[in-house]
């Protein structure tokens, strides 16, 4: 649909959403150019483009070969994936419970996991990392997977939540009509009907989890359980940082999270545009 | 193989009893319209036949078997929904034989059903099609061809028309009482149009705030009706309620039919002005303003000439006025 503005306004528009862009863009830009060149061109001229005689593949060079990248990268992978199926899974099924029957005490469940949203998981650190000690789980994925899918369930049940109960009624009553089970109207007629909600909890699940250093700087830093983010700190020292290597390490761990984003992202506007457009 | 019994069901939501003690019986093959303003229960009512709501005392008892605690889909019941409620993501073929796959039916006998419930609603050339492509008249067909397929001993309607054009409505109307005819089926028609409760009940009941108003043949309720309520929502244009005291009537209210009602420039019955009046052609509506009784209504038959604030006088036919007492019941 075209808007019927002025076109003054909608060059206005234009302008602010471009500038916008280009200083969201602007530090993933500045690493990926940098991962190209050489240390002192980094240091001379951050913001030029490789030229020839600056250009160097140094930082990947050092980075596929110290440590185990691909180790780390497969474990961030896996533990992203994991923790943001377990988050939909769940965080559906509790949103449709939440939505579609009436219990006691309905209001005060949601209530309470929609209090996850406002209070930081990292705050219960302390207590996470003695459970994952009592547990025997200091070190395995199962750890990190365990914590991110309690720190995305709040937002999913949430979001879902709000998306199921705009589902039809009748449809959900046609469906036990025709003799669907509870489960089979969850998986074949509502899951289906909410999948651009789906994919906004999938995008806002999945950056944090990629990203983040804390929790598998405390729960798994062995070796073998290292993700990506906390793999490229080794380039990092107290003394002397090796540029190159971590903007390479940085660069690539983009790749995974923009391949998932461009997956969901068709899904994503019309999640976000859902209501509005109708 | 159809007949349904309610026996003093009531359904309570938290501390609103939305049902209070409704007993009912409908016989095979029999068209049953639920009629009432909006709010009245008669939703509530049907989807507790159905059994997508719990019933709070009382039973639903279906050729004889107490149905009240049996899952929806095990009662051998079909519905019809307002909003179609068609699977989205489904073809209107799969749509159809939905029903029948859940309960493991072959799938020649799927195909044979199907076919026969798209030729009955000349819905062959849309079988390939999703719900998203069709216009809102074929949707709902599709939605009653559902119900068809899985040849129920009940059909349950909630409101099937309301969601459609003037024109449309009337021609489903017309289809929905050929099915009727054709399928000998019993069918339970929930509304709130008076209209479509005339033309295709066998009865009629009216409901109000969760209880029956009166059960009974259309004419029936509406030559009549057992109290104020019921007469004045059954008949289009509204009956006419006069204050008896002011008629010289033993009785509270004196209820007469707009066509019953005569309307001339000399005389003197009862005075007023005109204040509005519409010509549909066939028929003409005057609209009277009288100083003890408020606003009345007459109809006339065909083109008639009145002008809005001339002065009329109005006489009501005696035999056809029903005379009701202060809390509204009738007097007979």
């Amino acid at each position: 649909m075209r808007a019927r503005s002025q076109p003054g306004r909608s060059i206005a528009a234009h302008a602010i959403l471009i500038a916008y862009t280009l200083i969201a863009l602007f530090p993933v830009w500045v690493i990926v150019i940098n991962s190209f060149k050489s240390r002192r061109a980094i240091f001379a001229q951050p913001l030029a483009i490789p030229t020839p005689e600056t250009w160097d593949l140094v930082g990947y060079t050092t980075v596929l070969e110290n440590g185990d990248f691909f180790g780390y990268f497969l474990n961030s992978l896996t533990v992203t994936v994991a923790s943001l199926f377990f988050v939909l899974l769940f965080g559906a099924m509790a949103a449709f419970a939440l939505s579609e029957y009436r219990f006691r005490g309905n209001m005060l469940v949601g209530l309470y996991l929609a209090l996850g949203i406002m209070i930081p998981i990292r705050l219960g650190t302390v207590a996470i990392l003695q459970m994952m000690v009592a547990a025997g789980l200091v070190n395995t994925l199962t750890a990190l997977i365990l914590v991110y899918t309690a720190q995305g369930l709040p937002l999913a049940v949430f979001i879902l939540s709000e998306f199921m109960r705009n589902v039809s009624d009748d449809l959900k009553n046609a469906g036990r009509m025709d003799g669907l089970s509870e489960y089979a109207i969850f998986f074949r007629l509502v899951l289906p009907l909410v999948r651009p909600a789906m994919a906004t909890v999938a995008v806002f699940t999945m950056i944090p989890i990629w990203n983040d250093l804390w929790f598998p700087l405390i729960l798994a830093p062995s070796e073998d359980t290292k993700t990506i983010t906390l793999g490229s700190q080794v380039f990092i020292g107290q003394f002397v940082t090796n540029w190159n290597a971590v903007l390479a390490a940085l660069s690539l761990a983009i790749v995974p999270v923009l391949i998932l984003y461009l997956i969901f992202s068709r899904q994503l506007i019309r999640g976000i545009t859902a209501g509005a457009v109708k | 193989m159809g007949s349904l019994e309610l026996r003093n069901v009531t359904k309570v939501f938290g501390k609103t009893e939305i049902i209070k003690g409704i007993d009912l019986s409908v016989k095979d093959g029999e068209f049953v319209v639920f009629v009432g303003p909006s709010g009245c229960g008669k939703s509530t009512l049907l989807r507790m036949i159905a059994g997508l709501e719990d019933v709070t005392s009382g039973a639903v008892v279906l050729d004889g078997q107490d149905v009240t605690a049996v899952a929806p889909a095990k009662r051998g019941i079909a519905m019809v929904f307002q909003s179609y409620a068609l699977y989205p993501h489904l073809t209107v073929r799969d749509n159809m034989g939905l029903a029948l796959r859940q309960a493991g039916a072959p799938r020649s006998e799927i195909a044979q059903a199907v076919g026969r419930a798209s030729a009955m609603l000349a819905l062959d050339p849309y079988l390939e099609r999703r719900p998203a492509e069709l216009s809102g008249g074929q949707r709902q067909r599709v939605a009653i061809g559902r119900a068809i397929v899985r040849t129920p001993s009940l059909f349950l309607f909630d409101e099937p028309l309301s969601n459609l054009d003037a024109a449309l409505r009337v021609a489903t109307r017309i289809e929905i009482a050929r099915l009727h005819r054709e399928l000998g089926a019993t069918m339970i028609y929930v509304t709130h149009d008076q209209v479509e409760a005339m033309t295709l009940a066998d009865r009629i009941v009216v409901l109000r705030a969760g209880q029956v108003e009166q059960v009974g043949r259309p004419m029936e309720l509406y030559n009549d009706p057992a109290n104020t309520f019921v007469a004045g929502f059954i008949g289009s244009p509204r009956m006419n309620f006069l204050k008896g005291a002011a008629l010289g009537e033993s009785a509270d209210t004196v209820g007469v039919r707009p066509e019953h009602l005569a309307i001339s420039r000399q005389g003197n019955a009862i005075p007023g002005t005109v204040s509005h009046v519409e010509k549909l052609g066939g028929e003409t509506l005057v609209y009277v303003r009288s100083e003890v009784h408020g606003l009345l209504t007459v109809r006339l038959f065909g083109e008639q000439d009145f002008s809005v604030d001339e002065a009329v006088q109005l006489t009501p036919e005696p035999p056809r006025s029903l005379r009701f007492d202060a809390a509204g019941r009738r007097l007979r």
